[in-house]
């Protein structure tokens, strides 16, 4: 029993220390982000600040277009969300109900098609964004993404195993194609298009390397491209730099503290259906 | 019967359409057309050229080129064991029971939802040089200062340093400054491959554990002789995911590394940032495209390769 005891005792205390290395980041973002200037370049540093600046929340906002950022990214977040739940679920249906030709091969291309890196299609789908005359508009940012092909593979994988009973009982009392649908697929597909959307908010949040290429004026800059940029110009003032770091990452750990258990199941079931 | 056949091909690619359309003019025509822009000396204002496969041939004598993959290479045989191993060994000790273990898994988890845009501001502050936290830590217990991101000299070259042996400057391995985003990354993505390790330990079946213990096995033969095997699958699937991930690393390099990125002495440009550079910023557009063709093969052929060596000891259910 001793030993039980003991094994849990390091169990924990490796846990622990691994877990404030991880955590250690998070702390020094945060405290710097309530420090002076001058306080931050204090070497030794301060551990706990001396002096609670909260006003660097405040001053972030005047330094930078920092709320114009935050909602094209939350406008474009939402647009995408949108599109991509309804190509998916159409997509989905169709792979998952419907017998047509070429259905196999042209899943088969879809699947393909994910595995091909960005690199590969990026410079020409610059070119057709150029040639559209989109590039530098929301329109660059949200089209291009309203298609995501691992939402339609999960998505389809759920429809297929929805009884076949539903469908026939469905047809029999009347519903067409699409009001099948509507009133029975998506009711019944709720945990799946909650994995999806959770997906999609959080990728869409983080995105960098294409609205770093697509966009070029401030005025439809998303939120990490102009931290990205502000970074660079601003790149002693780490109080700044730091308040935004935390204004960027807080909304997503809010979702995540909110949807803690949606998240990890969903990444966890993602990751296991390969 | 015939008119229902037509009805539902029709219903079918009637439901398909949307997906369809943003497919072709975001992915597939873009990626055959990829094929004829990398055979062009094609730049964003100018003339265009036919040069056959003058980009390649120019992509593969390009001594960048290779500096990029080769960063590359190291930043991935750093990365991907690393993660591996502390995840699975993380994940075995969260899979106990024991308490507080929602906290621990919060904690850990925390940075994979973050961006990678502020997660690389922030560790770039923490490895400043006079100033951050890492020098302050380590000089507490004697240790540094490192130069962190500034320092360009290859990590084995240091340890073999005593020993006065020069190595060649592709033997010297990743820099100080590559290993200072090696260590972010590892951070970052370690909370997303132990989510994915603890549910591969928790699909596998108790009575073999309690069988085992029976039969009066230790902790290390449990874990030799069923959780590894059994886990397989899974650690296998990381493998190739993260090789895959560990490729496409752009923002660390964009962000901590330089003026210009990419520094210090081009140590850090991984082979993402090179497309980057030469297609975005020189506009070189065909030559961007021949560079994604060959990096993309590249990442194929290893991916084959690892499937052929390591599949045949994947253990399956």
């Amino acid at each position: 029993m001793a030993k039980a005891k003991l094994t849990r005792f390091v169990i924990h205390l490796v846990l622990i220390v691994l877990g404030l290395g991880m955590f250690l980041p998070f702390y020094w973002m945060l405290s710097t982000a309530v420090k002076t200037p001058v306080e931050s370049l204090r070497f030794p540093p301060t551990l706990i600040p001396e002096q609670w600046r909260f006003s660097n929340f405040i001053e972030i906002f005047r330094e930078i277009p920092l709320h114009r950022y935050f909602l094209n990214t939350l406008f474009v977040a939402l647009m995408v969300l949108i599109g991509v739940m309804f190509t998916s679920l159409l997509a989905a249906y169709a792979f998952a109900r419907f017998r047509f030709w070429g259905r196999e091969l042209v899943f088969m291309v879809f699947l393909a098609l994910m595995m091909i890196p960005l690199p590969v299609y990026l410079v020409p789908s610059y070119m057709i964004l150029y040639k559209l005359g989109w590039i530098d508009t929301y329109l660059a940012l949200i089209v291009p993404w309203t298609v995501n092909i691992f939402s339609i593979f999960l998505l389809r994988q759920h429809i297929k195993t929805i009884p076949q009973d539903l469908f026939d009982a469905a047809q029999i009392d009347g519903c067409g194609s699409f009001r099948t649908l509507w009133q029975v697929v998506v009711p019944l597909s709720k945990p799946v298009l909650v994995t999806i959307a959770i997906f999609d908010i959080i990728s869409s949040w983080n995105s960098f390397f294409w609205p770093l290429i697509v966009t070029h004026s401030e005025s439809i800059r998303p939120l990490q491209v102009g931290l990205a940029y502000f970074s660079r110009e601003y790149s002693t003032n780490y109080p700044l730099l730091m308040a935004a770091s935390t204004l960027a990452v807080l909304p997503l750990i809010v979702l995540y503290f909110f949807a803690q258990k949606q998240i990890i199941q969903s990444y966890a079931r993602a990751g296991l259906k390969e | 019967m015939r008119r229902r056949r037509l009805k539902e091909n029709l219903g079918g690619y009637l439901y398909l359409l949307p997906a369809l359309v943003i497919l072709l003019a975001f992915r597939i025509i873009p990626i055959l057309f990829s094929v004829r822009v990398s055979l062009y000396d094609w730049t964003m204002a100018g003339p265009r050229k036919f040069v056959g496969l003058g980009n390649y041939l120019q992509v593969l004598s390009d001594s960048m080129f290779w500096r990029s993959l080769l960063n590359t290479f190291w930043y991935v045989i750093f990365t991907v064991p690393i993660m591996l191993f502390l995840s699975l060994f993380i994940a075995v000790l969260l899979n106990q029971k024991i308490r507080a273990l929602g906290l621990y898994r919060t904690i850990y988890y925390l940075p994979v939802v973050t961006s990678i845009v502020a997660v690389s501001i922030v560790w770039k502050w923490l490895y400043n040089p006079e100033r951050g936290l890492l020098n302050y830590l380590l000089s507490l217990v004697h240790l540094g200062p490192v130069r962190w991101l500034e320092d360009p000299r290859g990590l084995i070259s240091i340890i073999l340093s005593p020993l006065k042996i020069n190595l060649p400057e592709w033997l010297a391995g990743p820099s100080v400054a590559l290993c200072a985003i090696i260590i972010m990354s590892v951070w970052k993505g370690l909370g997303y491959n132990i989510v994915i390790f603890l549910a591969g330990l928790q699909n596998i079946p108790h009575q073999y554990y309690e069988a085992a213990k029976i039969d009066g096995a230790g902790s290390f033969n449990l874990f030799r002789h069923i959780t590894w095997p059994l886990l397989s699958p899974t650690t296998f699937y990381i493998l190739i995911m993260s090789t895959i991930t560990a490729f496409e690393a752009f923002a660390q390099v964009w962000i901590m590394t330089g003026p210009p990125p990419g520094g210090p002495l081009g140590t850090t440009k991984v082979v993402m940032y090179y497309f980057y550079e030469q297609s975005f910023e020189l506009w070189r557009l065909g030559y961007g495209a021949s560079i994604a063709f060959i990096a993309f093969i590249i990442i194929l052929v290893l991916t084959i390769i690892q499937r052929q060596v390591l599949e045949r000891r994947v253990q399956y259910g």
